[in-house]
């Protein structure tokens, strides 16, 4: 196990990149912490599964090094990096049995038989197989596949990092979190590194100590779930992370208070005189509708999700959610809103600038 | 919803059933009748019941010529099928290469059978061939005119390079269906390029080497051409696979009895054989399901 240290890495998939548009991966520079969970959330083509196959040595970066522990690997074949990865779709060896699949990467690196058995059987229970370790893996359903798939990531013990890109997206819900309550309890038991890609906010944001989000080749905010909710580092994690995503409002800026089309909102800090695209962004959990006191909004439509109602509203000419507590009644006569000032995130250019205390 | 009957619906069926009288039964009743019959021409016949069935069993002649003919089939399978798959596998898998590969492996398949053998008939010749006069010079003995093993030899390599490119096109197109995060798997468990090959490429090209098998076992087992125009069956008999000797027998001596007794059995050991072939590997495939 190591500490994996990734050094002005960047990947284009062109020959001779000319642009910073042209790479998949702009450059970037990062270290994952020996033993930690990390999931990797970004929207579909984002750099995500370029990045895993740069660690995991399927891909060598254009530029820049990465580095286990001190040891530099940039150049290493994939074997030597001794890194268990699980693909988004099943990959299992159709003419083996299920025990085969899983003693594969065992059996390939010379490990003792009887080692192989007892670990085979450990994997098996862990993944609820045990009763069909004899049978051809072909004919098995595709949840079923995907689950040796993740038996052969995690069969090995010794190995450097566990990389999971979207493991989870072909198996049955109700499955989906036992599994994923049992990677958790594996890392918690192993303590290995893991790197688990996903789109979906609820899986990483349960599996992860530390959420990367990344956007357009980019990393834009490593944080914990709660950092990533409260404090959006750009204008992306408000909006991918949180249902609905994060309000955004075009507003000027002096000192500490915000104008949105010439409406005065306190922001309780001061932010000086932002140039660029100023936004103002507000979590719709931290607005408050009204009868009396507030800003006018519009409302048009109001959602009731079980837990809150979303209401879709119109303040000023933009589209803005506000999530209600259940019970509220949203009734005609709630045309008022109010933001929490301690709330309020800054953004120029996308990204979040801190306010320093008025 | 009831159903309707309407027995009137058999007609549809009627169509297939004529094209195929014409283009398959009726021929083939024609040769069923002739080899139950005998005739002194002027298209007189004469009840021969299995007569010809037995002569032709029993006839040295015609089991050399099957023992000829297995062997021909046993060697280009042996040849062709592994050599198909180690082409397919060093074939490039996209970009420029990949689709001039492609043409250039195609370009003996297009090439009319004659064509094939007089293509090879010339190239072997020691006068103005370019194989057998360099063979000739560099002094190997070589003359597949006169030399039973060199008249072999040279129809065994023009039926390889005529019909390798069928088994590497069709393993290249199993090949291609692999889906890449397969090669990636592997190499995150450290699989040897021979568990590459063993565990992922060769069963998902299963299918299609199934098909290329039996295409190339019931194109080999009915060759007549090629070999005619380059040997014409010889040295004496040494090249007169089942073809040849059934166009001699029927052509040549004008024995119809005979040489339609032997094309019904020639005709059903072919299907004998593929049936066998197609439902061992099958079997085999469903073994695995389980």
């Amino acid at each position: 196990m190591a500490r994996i240290t990734l050094e002005n890495l960047a990947h284009s998939y062109l020959p001779n990149p000319e642009s910073e548009d042209d790479y998949a991966l702009k450059e970037m520079t990062h270290v994952w912490e020996d033993g930690q969970a990390y999931a990797l959330l970004g929207a579909s083509g984002c750099g995500k599964t370029t990045l895993l196959n740069i660690i995991s040595g399927l891909l060598i970066p254009s530029q820049g090094r990465i580095l286990f522990g001190e040891r530099d690997v940039t150049d290493a074949p994939t074997t030597e990096r001794n890194i268990a990865q699980v693909f988004q779709f099943p990959v299992v060896y159709d003419t083996m049995s299920v025990r085969e699949n899983l003693a594969f990467p065992l059996k390939n690196r010379g490990s003792d038989p009887a080692y192989i058995a007892r670990r085979v059987e450990e994997i098996a229970r862990m993944i609820g197989l045990e009763d069909e370790l004899r049978r051809k893996a072909r004919g098995l359903t595709a949840d079923a596949k995907q689950k040796i798939s993740l038996g052969r990531g995690m069969v090995r013990e010794d190995v450097n990092a566990i990389l999971f890109d979207e493991p989870l997206t072909v198996i049955d819900p109700h499955m989906k979190w036992a599994l994923r309550t049992q990677l958790k309890s594996l890392h918690r038991q192993f303590g290995h590194t893991m790197i688990y890609v996903t789109h979906d906010q609820t899986e990483a944001l349960t599996f992860a100590d530390k959420v990367v989000v990344m956007h357009d080749g980019r990393v834009v905010q490593i944080g914990t779930p709660e950092e990533l909710f409260e404090t959006p580092a750009h204008t992306f994690v408000g909006y991918f992370i949180g249902s609905p995503g994060m309000n955004l409002l075009p507003a000027n800026i002096e000192g500490n208070r915000a104008y949105v089309n010439g409406t005065e909102i306190d922001l309780g800090r001061g932010y000086g005189k932002p140039q660029g695209k100023v936004e103002i962004g507000v979590r719709p959990e931290y607005l408050k509708l009204s009868s009396k006191a507030g800003l006018p909004v519009n409302i048009r439509r109001v959602e009731d999700v079980g837990r809150h109602k979303i209401v879709r509203a119109e303040f000023f000419g933009h589209d803005i959610n506000i999530v209600a507590p259940e019970g509220t009644e949203v009734g005609a006569d709630m045309t008022k809103v109010t933001f929490d000032p301690a709330r309020i995130n800054v953004y120029a250019d996308d990204w979040r600038i801190a306010g320093e205390a008025a | 919803m009831e159903k309707t009957t309407n027995q009137k619906a058999w007609f549809l069926v009627l169509p297939v059933l004529i094209l195929v009288a014409f283009s398959a039964v009726i021929p083939l009743m024609t040769v069923v009748n002739y080899s139950v019959q005998d005739t002194f021409g002027n298209n007189v016949f004469f009840w021969a019941g299995l007569e010809w069935f037995e002569e032709m069993l029993a006839s040295e002649r015609m089991h050399s010529a099957l023992g000829r003919q297995a062997i021909f089939s046993a060697v280009i399978l042996a040849i062709e099928v592994p050599l198909g798959i180690f082409v397919a596998l060093n074939m490039p898998k996209r970009g420029f290469w990949a689709s001039f590969c492609l043409v250039v492996m195609a370009l003996p398949l297009l090439i009319p059978f004659n064509v094939v053998g007089t293509i090879w008939q010339i190239f072997g010749r020691l006068d103005i061939g370019l194989l057998g006069h360099t063979l000739e010079a560099i002094g190997i003995d070589y003359n597949y005119t006169n030399d039973s093993v060199d008249a072999w030899i040279t129809v065994i390599v023009m039926d390889v390079w005529h019909w390798t490119s069928l088994v590497a096109l069709l393993a290249y197109a199993g090949l291609q269906s692999i889906p890449e995060a397969y090669y990636q798997a592997a190499k995150i468990d450290q699989a040897s390029r021979w568990s590459v090959f063993r565990y992922i490429e060769l069963p998902k090209m299963q299918g299609v080497l199934l098909i290329a098998i039996l295409l190339r076992f019931m194109d080999s087992f009915m060759i007549y051409t090629e070999p005619f125009v380059v040997t014409g069956g010889g040295p004496g008999n040494a090249t007169t696979f089942l073809s040849i000797d059934l166009v001699k027998m029927a052509i040549g001596q004008f024995d119809l009895g005979p040489a339609a007794a032997f094309s019904i059995m020639y005709f059903l050991v072919i299907m004998l054989i593929s049936w066998v072939f197609y439902t061992v590997m099958t079997t085999i495939d469903k073994k695995e399901m389980v």
